[in-house]
């Protein structure tokens, strides 16, 4: 049996909840004072997720960086594998928003996308 | 030179404000003056995501949500100059500068304030020690790294945790920097929680409530800090002190409207907000002269700015087409127990065209409390709200026709159990 | 850049660059060494900014002579110089009838000293020429040729008139020994040594350093570190004159002024430290100067602070200036102890020193001189034709970097390009104010840091605040270090 403590992030109340689990399985979720809470702690516990947003070296353009996003979240402890790689990568200007600039990054079969525009010189 | 409505500033409050206006009335001729060299403001190094859940009903980044406005500019005739630096506002006109003009005047049926807000820097917050490099406030490290491609710093203690901060924390550590903590002077963060949960939790990042910054070492480039606890009275308790290794102390306290131009304009500022007195229509006290966003009051979220800005954008399309105010009975809107202030001010009823948004800030962190309007001292709604926190903007909305009985007065307030 | 000179000035200070401006002139050659990367680094660049009237030193001392002097020359000298300079007069206040009798002896010894025009003035005379002085004003001696200067312009400007009339300055070289080899000087350097014929120390803070390099009369400095506090523009007019306390032993007490740029400007403390380099603001100080203020000028908002600062006067153990040749040394010649009334009284002390040297080295006049310097070309003091042709031509006068203190591209540039021009975010804002205002350079410093980039040649992460190690930025993102 195991007990993760969380912070809900649905408002600004920040219930502590307590998640009790036995492997996978949840088997009791306390502390929180409403529905979404609930939803949000079994989300967290089962697979934590978060979109990184972070920029991207670009060449030719008018300007050397751009920012980007992973088009979805990916999972919370592969955050550090996506940036490396995403500081390791860059791109050809002219970017549109949208641009695919890294298709399946790290390994998470997710793209990493342009959040910005940039002209070329 | 000649406009309709002059927007000053095209950051996402001139951009919805000229978009609205344009959309109410497709005839006017609508220039949005922006001193930048791109259109988006602030939007533009805010690349984190988070914006538009509530325009677009989906998640996008700062740079995606301005470009989603831009793009309708050119399709509604919108002109706009960059690097344009409005200089005097006046009823009927704007001076600005730009390299290409000179200095020029723009002669304008209305004009809607769009400025936005600037931080407060460490001179205003009376921090004692050295002027080494390497203090910055938040957003100037924010647009280093996410515009620019630099690196502020190596080794970072944050003072503040309003979202810049907390947003610069995740930022600096997903670059590789050493954020060693987050300072809050006040018992709670002006944060969001999803902010403190996904920013610092998420890379164990502590954060220290009732501290703050009470030295800064180093005689060229910050080597330390030293923090401390303080009391009730927001002083420093003795005993309490740490002494921190940074490179660099990055300042996220606050955010002070740039109301200059308002100012030397004569319009009327609420010392509350440090942002113009507005009506219903957004409208300052200078007829002709609207304000909308964070000039007229610091919001959390973009989304609101939005949604005001296309209120203060229509109000300014009308004032053109009009010209002439309606007579008619004025409510004043006043801020009761817990409630820092409220936009708008006043209302004229003739004047309101939809439903009336109030829109407020409490003073202080309510548990379990509601919120009330009171018409004349009469509780007219009452809402009960788990948590209210200064950190977050609080709205109520009227509809037009609970207003019919013109109350004199409507008392926003804050009731605890 | 040659080693042996005819004249070597220690600092770059006002006194250092006064007596530069008047060495030059006369045919010779001189060298200003500075420790730091630019002038207006020390003391010079952290005071009250004020031409004192003169009532407030012993009558027939070097500092009375000299601030006298000083005062006289400074109208003259602003208008050579392009230096905002204006004479508001000064206000020394009495708020308890039991200290009346300080104020007259200050006047008697004004007059005494030669100050013109000065006059005690009663509780209503006084509100009505400042009416926000306390309600505890019992009297004030009024002097109305105190003033408000630019320290920075001051500084700057003899500096870029010294050198325009052919004074070389190295910076970042840092004077480690003096010595005497034959009739020559050798000052040893953190960047070569050089000779010359005379030596004139205007070390400031380090000026007994060096004095008791060479003499055995030895010389003690105690820096006294002032913290002050600048209020924002808004508050423009709030007071109308230099506000002082009554004096005391430690000084001139805590002010409150306008600057000549609109400001407001509280301060100093008076607390005597050990470091020569150092100076921290502290809690204890920002909370002396608030009380101070206060007690002077109701209703001070002090909550419109934009920033605060502390600044080192070089105290010498005597208390006095120090201006003459060192005992025993010839050609080595102390301008020692400038504390307050430096600043006002630089002109004098230029004036003074260098004809002591001239005298000793037996100098004549250059045939051409050029006393005239004019400050960096600011577009919004123009005519509007004026501005227009400016822009039309320069289209960098019309780029607006600094939002608070309208400053533009051009005037950047100018500060940047001109001798001795600025290589640093805070010569650039003692240069043209950009990053002086109410966001302390929060919107303009990345702007600024691309333009000196750009006008001198060097990669974004050499841009420094201040010179030496204080860098801005610590490499790229993107992991590239």
């Amino acid at each position: 049996m195991e007990k993760r403590e969380l912070t809900c992030i649905n408002c600004p109340m920040g219930c502590r909840i307590t998640v009790t689990m036995e492997g996978d399985d949840i088997l009791s979720v306390e502390g929180n004072t409403c529905k979404r809470g609930f939803l949000y702690a079994c989300n967290e516990v089962k697979s934590p997720v978060r979109t990184v947003t972070t920029t991207i070296k670009v060449t030719g353009g008018l300007s050397d960086r751009v920012s980007c996003k992973t088009k979805e979240a990916v999972p919370k402890d592969k955050i550090f594998e996506v940036m490396e790689v995403i500081n390791k990568a860059s791109c050809k200007a002219p970017v549109a928003i949208g641009d695919v600039l890294i298709e399946d990054c790290a390994g998470t079969g997710i793209l990493v996308v342009a959040t910005k525009a940039v002209g070329s010189v | 030179m000649k406009a309709d409505i002059v927007i000053v500033g095209g950051g996402p409050a001139g951009l919805a404000a000229a978009i609205s206006a344009a959309k109410e009335d497709k005839s006017l001729d609508i220039l949005i003056l922006e001193r930048d060299n791109e259109l988006g403001g602030i939007l533009n190094q805010c690349i984190h995501n988070g914006f538009g859940l509530h325009t677009f009903n989906e998640e996008l980044t700062g740079p995606e949500y301005a470009a989603r406005f831009e793009e309708q500019l050119d399709g509604l005739g919108i002109r706009y100059m960059l690097g344009t630096m409005v200089l005097d506002v006046s009823s009927g006109s704007v001076t600005a500068i730009n390299s290409k003009e000179g200095v020029f005047k723009v002669n304008c049926g209305a004009v809607v304030l769009c400025m936005g807000c600037r931080e407060r820097p460490r001179g205003a917050l009376n921090i004692p020690g050295l002027r080494p490099a390497g203090v910055f406030t938040a957003g100037t490290a924010q647009r280093l790294v996410n515009i620019e491609g630099y690196m502020p710093g190596r080794e970072v203690v944050i003072l503040g945790s309003g979202d810049i901060g907390l947003i610069m924390a995740r930022r600096m550590t997903l670059e590789g920097a050493k954020v060693k903590c987050v300072c809050e002077l006040m018992p709670y963060s002006g944060g969001l929680k999803r902010n403190i949960v996904q920013c610092l939790d998420d890379f164990n990042i502590p954060l220290l409530l009732s501290h703050t910054v009470i030295d800064i070492k180093g005689k060229e480039r910050v080597t330390s800090v030293v923090i401390a606890e303080v009391d009730e009275r927001s002083k420093p308790i003795p005993g309490t002190e740490q002494e921190i290794a940074c490179d660099t102390l990055l300042l996220s306290c606050g955010l002070i409207p740039e109301n200059e131009l308002s100012r030397s304009a004569g319009v009327e500022i609420n010392p509350s907000t440090n942002g113009p007195v507005v009506n219903e229509s957004f409208e300052t006290s200078i007829p002709g002269v609207f304000a909308c966003g964070n000039v007229l009051h610091v919001h959390d979220l973009v989304d609101y700015v939005s949604e005001e800005s296309g209120r203060a954008g229509r109000s300014a399309a009308r004032f053109v087409k009009n010209k002439a105010t309606a007579e008619g009975p004025v409510i004043k809107i006043r801020n009761g127990n817990g409630v820092r202030y409220t936009v708008p001010s006043f209302v004229r009823v003739n004047e309101l065209s939809d439903d009336l948004v109030i829109r407020f800030r409490s003073g202080n962190v309510y548990k379990d409390s509601y919120i009330k309007v009171l018409f004349d001292g009469e509780t007219k709604l009452s809402r009960r709200k788990p948590i209210i926190t200064p950190g977050e903007m609080e709205q109520v909305i009227l509809k037009k026709e609970d207003l019919a009985n013109t109350p004199s007065e409507i008392l926003i307030e804050i009731a605890e159990r | 850049m040659k080693s042996s000179y005819d004249i070597i000035i220690i600092g770059s200070g006002v006194t250092g660059c006064a007596i530069a401006r008047e060495l030059s002139r006369y045919e010779c050659s001189c060298l200003v060494l500075e420790k730091d990367e630019d002038v207006c680094t020390g003391t010079s660049k952290a005071n009250s900014g004020i031409v004192h009237a003169g009532y407030d030193a012993k009558t027939g001392s070097l500092k009375a002579r000299m601030n006298i002097r000083g005062n006289m020359l400074m109208t003259s000298l602003c208008e050579e110089l392009d230096i905002p300079f204006k004479r508001i007069g000064s206000l020394v206040v009495c708020t308890d009838e039991a200290n009346r009798k300080g104020i007259s002896e200050l006047c008697a010894r004004g007059i005494a000293n030669g100050v013109p025009d000065m006059k005690i003035l009663e509780k209503d005379e006084i509100r009505e020429i400042e009416p926000n002085i306390s309600d505890d004003v019992v009297c004030a001696l009024y002097a109305p040729t105190a003033g408000i200067i630019c320290p920075f312009r001051l500084n700057i400007a003899l500096a870029e008139c010294a050198s325009q009339n052919g004074v070389d300055f190295k910076f970042n070289c840092e004077v480690t020994d003096v010595s005497k080899l034959g009739d020559e000087w050798i000052v040893e350097t953190s960047s070569g040594s050089f000779e010359c014929q005379a030596v004139i120390n205007c070390a400031g803070t380090h000026a007994d350093e060096i004095h008791n390099m060479v003499s055995d009369k030895k010389f003690h400095i105690t820096p006294r570190r002032g913290d002050y506090m600048l209020l924002d523009r808004s508050l423009d007019g709030f007071v109308k004159h230099v506000i002082f306390p009554q004096p005391t032993a430690m000084g001139k007490g805590i002010l409150v002024t306008p600057t000549v740029h609109g400001n407001t400007l509280v301060g100093p403390t008076a607390v005597d430290i050990e470091s020569r380099d150092e100076a921290p603001v502290t809690a204890d100080g920002l909370s002396k100067v608030q009380e101070g203020a206060i007690k002077n000028v109701k209703g001070l908002p002090l909550k419109q602070v934009i920033t605060g600062f502390s600044g080192l006067r070089a105290h010498e153990d005597g208390g006095e200036f120090i201006l003459e040749e060192a005992e025993g040394c010839k050609g080595f010649f102390d301008c020692v102890g400038i504390e307050s009334p430096g600043l006002t009284a630089c002109p004098a002390i230029g004036e003074y020193m260098a004809l002591k040297i001239a005298e000793s080295l037996s100098l004549k006049f250059k045939k051409f001189w050029n006393g005239i310097c004019k400050d960096v070309v600011k577009p919004f003091e123009l005519s509007e034709e004026e501005r227009a042709a400016l822009i039309k031509e320069h289209p960098e006068y019309g780029r607006i970097i600094c939002r608070c203190e309208t400053i533009t591209e051009g005037e950047i540039i100018d500060a940047i390009r001109r001798p001795l021009g600025a290589k640093s975010l805070d010569g650039v804002k003692r240069r043209t104010r950009a990053g002086m205002g109410r966001c302390q350079g929060g919107f303009c410093s990345p702007r600024v840091m691309d333009i000196l980039s750009r006008e001198l040649n060097m990669p974004l992460d050499k841009v420094t605040k201040s010179g030496g190690g204080s860098k801005i930025i610590l490499g790229r993102t993107k992991n590239e270090g």
